[in-house]
């Protein structure tokens, strides 16, 4: 907390420099200053939450990537595979099959995972998959998606939670996530003092997180792309960074503290459609070059177990898979419950089962895309160092000259949904922590807002380092409560699904309401 | 058992007149009379989480509103009138609500007014009363 209250002050104390700054060469100087002001702070951070295990001279295991694959292992095994058991009945949940028509009106399970997904997919699966490929090889892939799967059942819990332990408070707003589970939760278990820790912990690193990943790492890498496509070191804004990031830092600030919605109605209305283009694309370039598939489906299967070349080989690999799938859907950190806690539903399993499908569009479809395209074009061999949305971004231009200008534009709204999102699971951790006023709102606000242009300003490397490892964090305390309340959770399931066996729930046909 | 005739109302002037014809066939035929308006919402879209937060809320807001503006006055004048009626808001896909309520309540006819679109219009945003024609269990009948 206190790192990141400096880290307020020296940002405060950078702004108006920043407006002061009217010539070039102040700017330089400007971007850099910042870069080294924040750098050593983050890379303490980074340093503690990713020790490591070094197991060869070459290699080392960071704990927190054990951590959570072995939460999302056990989650798999625990509920009995229920990702792939309950797979079909959630697309029913999604399609509204099961939903009272009572409650049309309220947020539906299609709306909430909408929601979360566009939390979720964003550079992730863009920038984070080409880092994977990058470092790890091709062979990271097949890590990813097994990473994918498994975080489905995670999801599944901590969805189920956010639901069951939410507040709803008289006006029908509710607020849930695992700072309600985690203190309500395990007080039911006797564990009030260790609940009311784990959630303090949870909201702080949540706050550190929506600054960091959801934030600082969204308006990096969105300037990163902005300067490649206008024309790299070359581009007018090259060495402007601050000013980038004023101008989307104004506008978050216009949706979040302005409440002007009719910025984050358009961005919402344009996401979607960004997603299918891309997809498209993917696709395209994908069946034009039908006859390398079984080649890079080889060469990721392949990699996964015996890669050439990657740092640390078959550990290497593994270690950018599950990190960077991980970092793109969020199983195990907790921050989508809150998004989910919104929906209206009388029973907490079906927003669980329906929050089986993020990371399963989020990494196993989406990510593997980005992926197949980057190692059938082949960048990742001739890509010379380049890492994150760069990489993408050539192997989608060898196909499509104009591509990487729709990809810009896609990874900036991608970029600004992803802050709205994190915005607002900042918010709800830092008035859960100080109390719900509209005084503390507004200032994690402006904090939030001023964040952007730090991100903005800063080298790539720090930016990474630091919201992987606000974000890895959360699960610290988030997995912890869970492996307490998977009980809970198996408890609920078992209800749910022999209700749903028996015929109790079941779907809602028209007419059925006049009987 | 007396018959029920549905009306589908939306404030505007031709749902006025839609509401007029409906309650002197419901006069006619001694049957009671529901008047529906409907909110028009998909469960499909896509929401900033700000927004799903005050969803309830604004549900509320935008039922109370249709209700005071729209359902009551209409539904008071009628009774006055010495028809029985009854006054619905609810969320939805217009037509296919308005079908609904049609089968939950055993109406028997549906009136609409029209929009009166281009044809342009109504290839851009649709017309309900053609897709109600369409998918309606029961008459419609629209009225221009």
């Amino acid at each position: 907390m206190r790192k990141l209250v400096s880290a307020f002050v020296a940002a405060m104390l950078w702004i108006p420099a920043a407006c002061r700054a009217q010539d070039g060469t102040a700017a330089v100087t400007l971007d850099e200053r910042i870069n080294h002001a924040i750098s050593p702070i983050t890379d303490v951070i980074a340093g503690i939450i990713f020790y490591s295990l070094p197991i060869t001279d070459e290699i080392a295991l960071p704990i927190i990537v054990v951590w959570l694959v072995a939460a999302a292992a056990f989650a798999t095994v625990y509920f009995n595979f229920i990702s792939v058991r309950a797979f079909r009945h959630a697309v029913d949940l999604v399609k509204g099959d099961y939903s009272d028509p009572k409650d049309a009106g309220e947020v539906s399970h299609f709306q909430a995972l909408a929601t979360a997904l566009s939390g979720t997919v964003g550079l992730g699966n863009i920038a984070g998959v080409a880092i994977a490929v990058s470092i790890g090889g091709p062979g990271a892939t097949f890590w990813m998606i097994l990473a994918g799967f498994l975080g489905m059942s995670l999801k599944f819990a901590e969805c189920t939670l956010g639901v069951k332990y939410r507040n709803e408070y008289p006006d029908g707003t509710v607020s849930g996530g695992p700072m309600y589970y985690l203190s309500k939760g395990l007080a039911e278990k006797n564990m009030a003092g260790l609940g009311k820790f784990l959630a303090a912990f949870f909201a702080v690193c949540c706050i550190a997180g929506s600054l960091g990943g959801g934030n600082m790492f969204q308006a990096n890498q969105s300037f990163q792309q902005f300067v490649n496509v206008t024309g790299g070191d070359a581009s007018f804004m090259a060495d402007k960074g601050w000013l980038f990031g004023i101008v989307v830092a104004v506008l978050v600030g216009a949706v979040i503290i302005g409440g002007i919605q009719s910025i984050a109605k358009v961005t919402e209305k344009i996401v979607p459609f960004m997603a299918i283009i891309y997809c498209t694309a993917a696709i395209i370039i994908i069946v034009a070059n039908y006859a390398q598939v079984p080649a890079a489906f080889g060469e990721i299967i392949g990699g996964a177990f015996s890669p050439e070349g990657v740092a640390g080989g078959f550990v290497g690999a593994l270690i950018q898979g599950f990190r960077r799938a991980a970092f793109s859907n969020e199983a195990g950190i907790g921050s989508a419950s809150i998004a989910h806690s919104a929906v209206r539903t009388k029973e907490p399993v079906t927003e669980g089962l329906v929050a089986l499908h993020e990371p399963f569009i989020d990494t196993i479809v989406i990510c593997t895309m980005t992926a197949l395209v980057i190692v059938i074009t082949g960048v990742n061999e001739i890509g010379g160092g380049m890492g994150g949305v760069e990489l993408t971004s050539m192997a989608f231009e060898s196909a499509f000259s104009w591509f990487p200008y729709i990809l810009a534009l896609a990874v900036i709204l991608f970029a600004f949904s992803t802050m709205l999102s994190w915005s607002y699971y900042g918010s709800k951790c830092w008035t859960y922590l100080f109390g719900e006023s509209r005084s503390m709102d507004l200032l994690f606000k402006l904090i939030f807002c001023i964040f952007v242009v730090i991100g903005a300003s800063m080298n790539l490397g720090p930016v990474v380092d630091f919201s992987d490892s606000a974000i890895f964090a959360m699960s610290i305390a988030n997995i912890i409560g869970l492996y307490i309340l998977f009980p809970v959770v198996k408890q609920e399931l078992t209800s749910y699904w022999s209700r749903l066996q028996s015929g109790e729930i079941r779907k809602f046909t028209v007419g059925e309401a006049a009987e | 058992m007396t018959d029920t005739l549905l009306v589908g109302v939306d404030g505007s002037e031709g749902g006025q007149r839609a509401a007029k014809f409906a309650a002197e066939r419901a006069t006619q035929l001694g049957a009671r009379l529901i008047v529906a308006y409907v909110i028009e919402w998909s469960p499909y879209s896509f929401n900033t989480p700000q927004e799903n937060d005050l969803r309830h809320k604004r549900r509320e807001e935008e039922i109370a509103r249709a209700e005071s503006d729209i359902i009551q006055p209409l539904v008071r004048e009628l009774k006055a009138a010495g028809l029985t009626v009854e006054g619905l808001v609810r969320h939805g896909h217009v037509v296919e609500v308005l079908s609904q309520i049609a089968k939950e309540h055993k109406a028997g006819q549906i009136f609409i007014g029209r929009r009166g679109l281009s044809k342009l219009q109504a290839l851009l945003f649709g017309s309900v009363a053609s897709s109600l024609v369409q998918v309606s269990p029961v008459p419609v009948t629209v009225i221009p």
